[in-house]
């Protein structure tokens, strides 16, 4: 039993409307876990079923090892910080820190021990005898933080808790929860629409929709070898590019063919798989879409597009071409020769493509 | 053109200033129309008899004298005792106080629940309690004595306190309910696993936040039990009557000549203390400590 965390088969209803469909994931000791969906996936219920703070219809759920299915939220060892920070309005920050140490009657030295040592760790020293509606959103944020470390819990869980911060700050403060991470050890667990946050923090990401997981994995798994369209559509900025062509066995390897406008299909080479047949959607980071020339010597395939837009992005430019009668973006360096309305040689970079069946959406190799 | 460009200003600031006085000179005649009665009974009240009977309604009192307030306070007859209102003055207060907090502190309770802790049947319990905020109070009265009598304090002042708690709780459930519900539920989660627990939370998270709210449902029951008369004629009894059936008593036992200026005297005593709740409560309840405090 070294997960420090277990969901498993775990259902939530609310009346006859499924939330959660069979989860089961499980984390190891110091990992930091995020879930990661759009909107009404159910992440947030499956991190507020994990609190205790919602019931499970089914299932059960496990805290180093521990049965916590009917235990009560105190109880089960974790501390939570929300989206709205849920300061106590009337409390300083001070004893908005202390507050659970002062219900579960820690003694007073031992908090003030743990006060100062958070505040440090922090920097909100200067912050501790101010209310929370004195505070400017990245201090509240630290503050929720703080509550968290002073519980030193075997869980920290996070219900997206950078959202209400500006873009800036929200960059600023991920970094900083990245070190906390580090510096701690700690387990967690933390919700976010938001991929490149999954990205960036997690050592493992749930990408959920509709209630069911659709895939576990590192981030790398998830962004390189995605379970279906939809992680492959939801994971990374711009989109994977899925471009309907059609497959040809071809001796060890395949053919893919690709339509592309005012000439001749595309016909690219497929060494590694040789099962591929029919309609598929081929699957295609912007970044592994080169220009030919700039990766000279490698062998890469390719040919020929028109190019409809040119939107230069300061370090890299994209470049919008159809293929397969679908919009495609590719990411090009900032000096790219392309102009729209011209063609431009293309080069794919197929070792790094996925395959997925155009009517389930699955991933195929 | 230019001409019109310049003068434009000029004239809309008069037009401002005019628009300006307009509008306290209305204001004003508005409060001197609602103030009229007030100062009728308050010059009435300083009055003699013998200058009533002479004088205008409407005129100062060429001699002032608290000999009517005297009276109404502490001698004016209600039937045959005439202890002025002194005795009923007393009972109102021990009825009021200990009802507007009992139903103040229920109430508090009642929307925390309701607001902050979803149980099943939540809604239903809260529309019926709203229910009865509109059940006249008519309708009562006998089931009301019937129950008071079981109770054995048909009568008496707890009997009447009972009465005004019971009827309350629609009231003051709605206020706290509505207040509670905007404070973001995750403030009770936080304290949930900061293992505070229901009692905890209600004293130490939300009542610090719900002094406009207690105000409010203060301001209201006081005024509403204070100013009651049905309840207090109907489960009252000689001895235990409120000022309010009191007042009603002085003002229509009396025989021979109307004394008006005791009548406005103890009427204005009967109003005083809803007044004196508005004005200190009132300041209370402009300086809105919400302000930026719940987001936080």
């Amino acid at each position: 039993m070294s997960h420090i965390l277990e969901v498993d088969g775990l259902f939530k209803s609310y009346g006859a409307t499924e939330i959660l469909k069979d989860i089961n994931v499980s984390i190891d000791k110091g990992e930091f876990l995020v879930l990661v969906g759009p909107s009404g996936c159910g992440k947030s219920t499956l991190l507020n079923c994990i609190a205790g703070l919602e019931p499970i219809t089914g299932g059960a759920i496990r805290i180093a090892g521990q049965d916590m299915t009917q235990v009560s939220p105190k109880d089960r060892n974790i501390a939570m910080v929300f989206q709205s920070y849920a300061l106590y309005p009337t409390m300083s920050v001070a004893k908005n820190i202390t507050f659970g140490m002062q219900v579960r009657g820690v003694d007073k030295a031992t908090q003030a021990a743990k006060l100062a040592e958070v505040a440090r760790q922090l920097q909100i020293e200067p912050l501790l005898n101010r209310r929370p509606g004195q505070l400017s959103g990245g201090q509240r944020q630290r503050v929720a933080m703080g509550r968290a470390l002073v519980r030193d819990p075997a869980l920290f869980l996070f219900d997206e808790p950078l959202s209400n911060l500006d873009a800036k700050l929200r960059v600023e403060m991920r970094t900083e929860i990245k070190r906390l991470h580090q510096d701690l050890g700690a387990s967690m667990v933390y919700v976010t629409h938001d991929q490149i946050e999954a990205m960036t923090l997690a050592t493992k990401i749930v990408v959920m929709k509709g209630g069911i997981i659709q895939q576990i994995g590192s981030p790398h798994e998830i962004y390189t070898r995605p379970a279906n369209t939809f992680v492959a559509d939801f994971m990374g900025s711009p989109a994977m590019n899925l471009i309907p062509a059609r497959a040809m066995p071809n001796g060890t390897g395949s053919v893919i063919e690709i339509a592309r406008d005012g000439a001749d299909p595309l016909r690219l080479q497929e060494p590694r798989h040789a099962g591929l047949t029919g309609d598929i959607l081929l699957g295609l980071r912007p970044e592994d879409m080169h220009e030919a020339t700039a990766r000279a010597g490698e062998a890469l395939q390719g040919g020929a597009v028109r190019v409809d837009v040119v939107e230069p992005a300061g370090a890299d430019t994209y470049v919008v071409a159809r293929l397969g009668g679908k919009e495609v973006t590719s990411r090009l360096s900032a000096d790219t020769r392309a102009r729209a309305g011209q063609t431009l040689d293309f080069g794919f970079d197929l070792s790094k493509a996925s395959y997925f069946a155009p009517d389930t959406g699955e991933r195929l190799i | 053109m230019t001409d019109a460009t310049f003068t434009a200003p000029t004239q809309s600031r008069a037009l401002k200033i005019a628009l300006r006085w307009g509008l306290y000179l209305m204001l004003t005649v508005f409060a001197l129309w609602y103030l009229l009665p007030f100062f009728v009974m308050l010059t009435t009240s300083l009055k003699s008899l013998e200058e009533i009977r002479t004088g205008s309604l409407i005129a100062l009192p060429r001699e002032v004298t608290f000999d009517a307030w005297r009276t109404a306070w502490s001698g004016a007859c209600t039937g045959i005792q005439c202890e002025g209102l002194q005795p009923y003055f007393w009972n109102s207060v021990m009825l009021a106080v200990p009802a507007v907090m009992i139903s103040t502190v229920l109430g508090a309770m009642n929307g925390y629940v309701v607001a902050q802790w979803n149980f099943r049947g939540a809604n239903i319990i809260f529309a019926l309690m709203l229910f009865g905020c509109f059940i006249p109070f008519q309708v009562v009265l006998l089931p009301m004595a019937r129950t008071l009598g079981i109770l054995n304090i048909a009568g008496t002042i707890p009997g009447l306190i009972f009465v005004h708690v019971i009827y309350g709780i629609g009231f003051t459930t709605l206020f706290f309910r509505n207040y509670y519900v905007t404070i973001p539920a995750e403030l009770t989660k936080a304290a949930k696993i900061d293992g505070a627990g229901f009692f905890r939370i209600f004293w130490s998270i939300f009542l610090p936040l719900s002094l406009p709210i207690i105000v409010v449902t203060v301001i209201w029951q006081f005024t509403q039990i204070w100013n009651d008369f049905l309840f207090g004629v109907s489960f009252s009894q000689a001895g235990t009557q409120p000022i309010t059936v009191a007042l009603n008593n002085i003002v229509n036992s009396t025989t021979g000549v109307k004394a008006y200026n005791v009548d406005m005297a103890a009427a204005i005593i009967a109003a005083l203390p809803t007044l004196l709740v508005y004005v200190v409560a009132g300041k209370y309840f402009i300086r809105g400590l919400t302000a930026g405090s719940v987001k936080g």
